[in-house]
């Protein structure tokens, strides 16, 4: 298991950051699964609603609190 | 620029990657549902201030990044207490093997310094140029570039090297050789 060490940091096809391409596809791949997981559960409704309420013209939420998750003063007259 | 109807429908759409990149951060799923919430609401207050025709996923990543930013300095604990949260977002639990494999790399991403974390994310899942990238985290483009290599092979460090000694040859090996054919 030893060798694989400088195998990984001595790679013969280096790519950026001296990492196999192998390595990089590897990482990429698992990165972006894990994100594209994420992506894929599309908007809350809670979001959706959120973006919603704020449909009336000149509707300007006031987001002075850095209170997090009260949406019931979110512009709504 | 007011709130056009297509300007909150751009909005609404770069949504799921808000999350995803949230999620990335903070590794807790309830954090980044209310970070995204705060980035939403910043980002309608002072959607004056957007520039139309300019980037609009990179304008809300920038919101959402330096609230996180903020947040992190006062949660520093929590965040790290966050253990095992990220995968009860996940819809579809994925197989057993996927499964681990999957923590690992999870475990393994947190562990980074969160400069080049949110680096990688940006550029390596989120798709955004090193320059957008740049921009996100006001750092020079090439910081960018060092802090993503850096990332890359740390992470290659974490998971394919220290981890074939606790998990055998097989997957790891595999992984290194890159015969992935699955």
């Amino acid at each position: 298991m030893k060798d694989l060490k400088s195998q990984a940091s001595r790679s013969t096809t280096p790519g950026k950051g001296g990492l196999t391409p192998e390595i990089q596809s590897r990482i990429g791949h698992q990165l972006r699964a894990m994100y594209d997981d994420v992506v894929r559960q599309g908007v809350p409704d809670r979001f959706a609603e959120l973006i919603k309420k704020l449909d009336a013209p000149g509707a300007t939420p006031q987001v002075e609190n850095d209170g997090g998750s009260n949406d019931n003063n979110n512009g709504r007259d | 620029m007011p709130l056009t109807e297509s300007l909150r429908n751009d909005i609404l759409a770069a949504v799921p990657s808000l999350r995803a990149f949230a999620i990335s951060l903070s590794g807790n799923a309830d954090r980044a549902d209310d970070l995204v919430q705060e980035t939403l609401l910043r980002a309608l207050a002072n959607i004056d201030s957007f520039q139309p025709g300019s980037n609009l996923p990179a304008w809300l990543f920038t919101i959402l990044r330096n609230l996180f930013r903020s947040d992190y300095r006062k949660r520093r604990r929590e965040v790290e207490d966050a253990e095992g949260n990220y995968a009860k977002t996940l819809k579809t639990q994925p197989s057993q093997n996927a499964h681990l494999e999957f923590e690992e790399f999870r475990t393994a991403l947190e562990k980074l310094p969160q400069d080049q974390r949110e680096a990688l994310i940006l550029v390596g899942a989120s798709g955004f140029s090193y320059e957008d990238a740049a921009s996100i985290c006001g750092c020079a483009v090439g910081t960018i570039k060092s802090r993503v290599n850096r990332a890359r092979s740390k992470l290659a460090a974490l998971l394919y090297v220290e981890g074939a000694e606790d998990f055998g040859p097989d997957e790891t090996v595999r992984a290194v050789i890159g015969s992935s054919g699955g």
